[in-house]
């Protein structure tokens, strides 16, 4: 029973990053919360991009100076820094796909959190605010180190009350920045899947007939772990999940992994639909039939 | 007793199965995701009329399939590639509704004014916090000059401290022979650097306004402060009048924008203290917003500060030319803040 009980909390776990986002038509889209861990590595690419632009950016300068020999270019370069880094996040987030290219890349984007438009005005509130999330930690850090009168420990008491502030989004269940929660806006899961083969209309599934009692040993959990070893074509996989199912409806060896694999696959999948289709759904072995 | 039938050849061929209904509807799948990759990339004046009227109908089909497959199929895959395609349509046909060009002129004409005018309260407030740190330090440093040196910096004064001479103080207001020398060399540089600075201590202001708006009072107090340190210092040496024209020029805009984006941090902070009716995050984000509009219109106002400041007082030394200036920039905003207008009314 501890595999099933393991089993019930993985779905639960699951199932507490959706969120409930009912379009007009009335359809859930089931929105899932993005990790911290994703938020993270957003950010990171983020920096990273605008570091190697404000390079870019200062290579040009330095040559255009240097070219005209007035300072002009120095004006440029102070203005030019602080607007990429004041709007780099607010310009890209205003865009059609509401995401930085750290964000595309990690597949999050933000979304307004009543459902509504995302506008521009959360856009810029949510970002303005990580000025203050980003920087006051460093800040604290900054002003300890530069003048001495503040004691080691009033300067670990600032940085601990800062980061406590930054690190907001980890104290709550739907992973909001102070930002986003002043902004009204969550970040969520993105990402495009490419529409696969439909594998089982594949010739190779009919070759091989299994009676509703070795059928009826699987649930959808383990139905779509073999849809994603067969999507995956890695051989040795394919082996020790086709051993797996043949130990556990005691049949031998007979035939090829890929063949077996998927006439199995399209006979499960066949039988669990039928019953899908009757109201009866069956989310893994350890369920009742 | 139903007698068992050879299982393969009944499992088979079901009626209805999520093999057909994928290849009955898979087409119209592949034709939504082109579109939208064409929206995504060159926007909605790319598409022919015929597209548009399209991308309703196959977004429509879209969802309508994935409720389908999700009664019906087992597919991960499948199911994965509805769920995505349903989102990015959403987004794309429920998120753009007016062009770049009609927000920032809806921008300008109406929401930043009416975003100003509905923080007013908050405005006055931090406006007298402004005032009242500098004329505590008015008073303090006016009745004993050694008070200055606690409240403003030596590196930010740059000399302009009690012990300083009448002249050497006239010279840092732009007038007599040593500020005439210095030349015009090196101005904009200091407006950007000015603009920049103020920019994010204004960033910073705001976005300390969560915590209850305290940290922004102290922040604008502290302004307010070295305001009147500064005056004493002038003013008790038979410069005030001078002073006041050097501040002014630039002041009336720097200031009041520091005192907005004050207010909006005040907003955010007496929004989450006190939310009223609504739920405290509704509150938080209904506030937000607003102060999200003031803001931008902050970072613009500082920007005409900069321009003033850096150029506008450094080339104009004529003390009543530098006050017209200030007052009139002061009439601009007011004006274009407070004067009622007809949309407010619908």
């Amino acid at each position: 029973m501890t595999a099933a009980a393991a089993n019930a909390k993985q779905r639960a776990a699951k199932a507490k990053k959706i969120r409930q986002f009912v379009t007009p038509e009335g359809v859930d889209l089931e929105l899932r919360i993005a990790s911290a861990g994703l938020r993270f590595g957003a950010l990171l690419v983020d920096m990273i991009l605008i570091q190697v632009a404000l390079f870019v950016f200062f290579l040009v300068i330095l040559w255009a100076g240097l070219a005209s020999k007035s300072d002009v270019a120095v004006a440029i370069w102070l203005l030019g820094a602080f607007l990429l880094r004041t709007f780099w996040f607010i310009g890209f987030e205003l865009g059609s796909r509401a995401a930085t290219p750290g964000k595309r890349l990690m597949g999050i984007r933000v979304v307004a959190r009543d459902g509504g438009r995302l506008t521009a005005d959360a856009v810029v509130a949510r970002n303005l605010i990580r000025e203050l999330e980003l920087f006051l930690p460093l800040m604290m850090l900054g002003a300890g180190a530069a003048e001495d009168m503040v004691s080691g420990w009033t300067m670990l008491a600032g940085v601990l009350w800062s980061l406590t502030l930054s690190l907001f989004l980890l104290f709550n269940r739907d992973r909001m920045r102070m930002g986003d929660l002043i902004a009204g806006t969550w970040v969520v899961m993105a990402q495009r899947a490419k529409l696969d083969a439909d594998i089982a209309t594949d010739a190779a599934g009919g070759a091989m007939a299994f009676t509703e009692a070795e059928l009826a040993v699987y649930g959808i959990f383990e139905l779509q772990e073999l849809e994603r070893v067969l999507r995956g074509r890695d051989p040795r996989a394919m082996r020790e999940v086709a051993d797996a199912i043949r130990a556990k409806i005691g049949r031998a060896i007979a035939e090829e992994d890929d063949v077996f694999l998927l006439s199995y696959y399209r006979q499960l999948k066949a039988r669990l639909e039928r019953k899908l289709l009757f109201g009866k759904r069956r989310e893994d072995k350890y369920a009742s039939d | 007793m139903i007698p068992p039938a050879a299982p393969a050849r009944t499992i088979d061929t079901p009626s209805f199965s999520a093999s057909r209904f994928r290849a009955e509807r898979e087409a119209d799948w592949i034709a939504f995701d082109l579109l939208l990759a064409k929206l995504e990339k060159k926007g909605a004046t790319a598409l022919t009329s015929d597209e548009l009227l399209q991308l309703p109908l196959l977004y429509r089909a879209t969802l309508s399939s994935l409720s389908i497959a999700r009664a019906t199929s087992l597919d991960k895959a499948l199911l994965d590639h509805l769920e995505a395609l349903s989102i990015r349509g959403y987004f794309l046909v429920y998120g753009v509704r007016e062009s770049r060009w009609n927000r920032l002129r809806r921008f300008f004409l109406y929401d930043w004014p009416a975003a100003v005018r509905s923080v007013w309260k908050e405005t006055l407030i931090i406006a007298l916090v402004i005032l009242l740190g500098a004329l505590t330090s008015y008073s303090l440093v006016s009745g004993n000059p050694e008070w200055y040196f606690n409240f403003v910096d030596e590196e930010m004064s740059g000399g302009r401290d009690p012990r300083a001479t009448a002249e050497f103080l006239q010279t840092t207001l732009g007038h007599g022979k040593a500020a005439a020398e210095k030349g015009e060399s090196g101005l904009h540089v200091f407006a950007t650097y000015l603009f920049t600075h103020n920019s994010q201590v204004s960033i910073l202001s705001f976005a300390l306004g969560f915590a209850f708006g305290v940290p922004t009072m102290m922040l604008e107090y502290y302004q307010g402060i070295g305001l009147g340190a500064m005056m004493a210092v002038f003013s008790a040496k038979g410069l005030g009048f001078d002073f006041g024209g050097w501040l002014f020029i630039h002041g009336t805009t720097e200031l009041f924008a520091a005192a907005l984006s004050g207010a909006a941090g005040l907003r955010i902070g007496t929004a989450v203290v006190f939310p009223g009716a609504r739920g405290r995050l509704q509150a938080a984000s209904e506030a937000g917003r607003t102060a999200g509009k003031v803001m931008v219109g902050v970072i613009i106002m500082l920007f005409a500060a900069g321009l003033l400041e850096g150029f506008g007082r450094q080339l104009i030394t004529d003390t009543m030319l530098r006050y017209a200036i200030g007052a009139l920039m002061l009439l601009f905003w007011l004006g274009y803040y407070y004067i009622p207008r007809r949309e407010d009314v619908t």
